[in-house]
């Protein structure tokens, strides 16, 4: 168990990760990475139960799902300071011949990816799939996934949420990285979607809100909730408010930093409001 | 020239429904998922014997590709049945990121694909699917030719590594093939031999090739008859040894000529040893409505159409 400043000190070094990735190859999703760093230190940190093998069978531990892989920087930053793969690979990012391609992909063989994402929508099914596999392996761990809340605009979300309910998928947590941005602006203006918790409950889901997403005590506390809640014959829907492009002042509250990069200046800024704590890569 | 026999017409869902069958007996990391066709993709009997690892997914057939490429996270071999163009063109996407790219062992087991699932139309009648699967890397694609062979790709594949696309159709069709054979994905199995034209066929085809031999035997010319099973990866060398020995080739199918078997074999030709080539298969066209043999009839698809491109293509030599 890490204490809480330890936890802090890593999300701040998982958001310098972030912005060198994108700054040093001018590409890449810096907003929804930003927004989701608390997310996920204190998933892979604290809340799931994972091997130290780091082995890639997908038996005797929690699995976790990204389906919205555009927020690579993140995942991969984390998978690294978790001990997945070296942290200094973080450098090989987007570029040639790397095996942290622009998406996650099990292609390369980086260890931490089951699945390719970023073709919208399909991470909800995958996830649904190896939940089934755990319950018909006898195998008591969990299933998380993390969705972006514009991507349940893609109709595959809804076949697989309508699915978990009538089936009873009862261990798995699905977070939605609710931040109500997307590449075009607010997803208010750009696609509507009423009232997301109102939604999963009609479709049958548990749902619980964590209202300061970017506060790393209420998400550990928030995700302890609901994992109590799997287990009782319902699947587990996790509203996790964020802000995107959090930590960094210029490019919170807005979806201008949803895929673009920081130049010199920019990043240096955006560096200075997030001092190194473990160390650069 | 060797002759087969029709050991008495079924439809080679049928064959993959007895397959299926026979896998829920011998591997119990075998699971099923159906996106509400059970009855026509004949997994009543799977179902019923192993409800446990039997999915109804409902009418949702990008969830049930998904939820597959899910299931083999921690061992488990899906095995996926719908039509032909709602396990393909309907779910390109999620084949080809969920499955494809993520390298995931799941089986897509196609039925009613071409133009023989008959009266429903071209709604529903998929002519582009060997293509669309065949051009996804690492996507092994199979089209067997009757029951036997069906069942025995069905089991085959289930000890194969990697995603497959298995197609198959909906009419009761000759059933010719061993029942007792063994299925070697990627290997051509060669019907008849012959000296003056080589056809390749595949799925429903084949029967109408050996139809077509025969005619053509009494005519007093010599068909080798190939059956390609697995069209992707393509059995080169067979192909390559016979078309040396006739120096040319009909190719059948039942898809487009676009991106189909053909334009397979036209490729290894080309590139090895040029030769001329017919295609029996649909002309960029979409199907329509009618009975199967009528349409086969329509679309130039039966062994009537594989004697003339092979008198054809003699003329070409």
């Amino acid at each position: 168990m890490s204490n809480t400043q330890q936890l802090k000190d890593l999300t701040t070094q998982v958001r310098r990760d972030i912005l060198r990735m994108v700054h040093k190859v001018n590409s890449g999703h810096p907003g929804g990475s930003l927004g989701c760093a608390e997310f996920f230190v204190a998933l892979y940190k604290e809340i799931m139960d994972r091997k130290d093998s780091f082995e890639m069978d997908g038996i005797g531990e929690d699995l976790f799902f990204l389906s919205n892989g555009h927020i690579s920087p993140v995942f991969y930053s984390v998978l690294a300071r978790s001990g997945y793969f070296p942290v200094e690979e973080l450098n090989t990012f987007r570029l040639i011949d790397s095996r942290l391609q622009g998406h996650p992909t099990t292609h390369e063989g980086l260890p931490g990816i089951r699945v390719a994402s970023g073709s919208l929508g399909q991470g909800f099914s995958v996830a649904l799939g190896a939940a089934q596999t755990k319950k018909l392996n006898k195998d008591q761990h969990l299933i998380y996934s993390l969705h972006g809340d514009g991507e349940l605009q893609e109709g595959q979300n809804w076949e697989a949420i309508m699915y978990a309910a009538g089936n009873n998928v009862d261990n798995i947590i699905s977070t939605i990285d609710y931040n109500g941005q997307q590449i075009d602006g607010p997803t208010d203006v750009v696609l509507p979607m009423g009232n997301l918790k109102e939604k999963f409950e009609a479709f049958g889901w548990t749902v619980v809100d964590i209202l300061q997403g970017n506060n790393i005590e209420e998400v550990l506390k928030g995700m302890a909730v609901a994992k109590s809640k799997t287990g009782q014959g319902k699947p587990v829907c996790v509203l996790l408010h964020t802000v995107m492009g959090n930590g960094v002042d210029f490019m919170m509250h807005t979806h201008a930093w949803h895929g673009k990069a920081p130049n010199d200046e920019q990043l240096e800024i955006a560096l200075k409001q997030n001092p190194e704590t473990l160390g650069d890569y | 020239m060797k002759t087969y026999t029709n050991t008495g017409n079924k439809d080679t869902r049928s064959g993959f429904g007895a397959g299926l069958t026979e896998l829920g007996k011998t591997h119990e990391n075998v699971v099923a998922l159906c996106a509400d066709l059970i009855g026509s993709l004949k997994m009543d009997d799977f179902k019923a014997n192993h409800p446990e690892r039997f999915f109804q997914v409902g009418i949702a057939e990008a969830n049930m590709i998904g939820l597959a490429a899910g299931m083999t996270i921690g061992g488990k071999i899906p095995f996926t049945g719908t039509f032909a163009n709602f396990s393909t063109g309907r779910v390109y996407d999620q084949i080809r990121q969920s499955v494809a790219y993520s390298n995931k062992n799941v089986k897509i087991c196609a039925s009613h694909a071409g133009l023989t699932l008959g009266e429903d139309g071209a709604t529903h009648q998929i002519l582009e699917d060997i293509g669309l699967m065949k051009m996804l890397p690492g996507m092994t694609v199979i089209n067997t030719c009757d029951y036997n062979q069906t069942k025995a790709a069905t089991i085959a594949i289930a000890d194969y590594e990697g995603p497959v696309y298995l197609r198959f159709g909906r009419p009761k069709v000759a059933n010719f093939t061993a029942e007792d054979q063994k299925f070697e994905i990627g290997k051509a199995v060669q019907l008849t031999e012959g000296s003056d034209v080589t056809i390749i066929a595949t799925g429903h085809l084949v029967w109408e090739a050996l139809e077509a031999a025969k005619t053509l035997n009494e005519k007093g010319i010599s068909a080798e008859v190939i059956n390609i099973h697995t069209i992707k990866p393509l059995d080169d060398k067979a192909i390559l040894k016979s078309v040396a020995k006739t120096k040319c080739v009909v190719t059948a199918e039942e898809h487009n000529y676009l991106g189909g078997l053909g334009e397979s074999v036209a490729r290894v030709l080309s590139t090895n040893q040029p030769a001329p080539q017919e295609f029996v298969a649909t002309q960029d066209t979409f199907g329509e409505s009618g009975t199967p043999e009528l349409l086969m009839e329509k679309y130039g698809l039966n062994a009537e159409a594989i004697v003339k491109a092979s008198e054809k293509v003699l003329k070409r030599k």
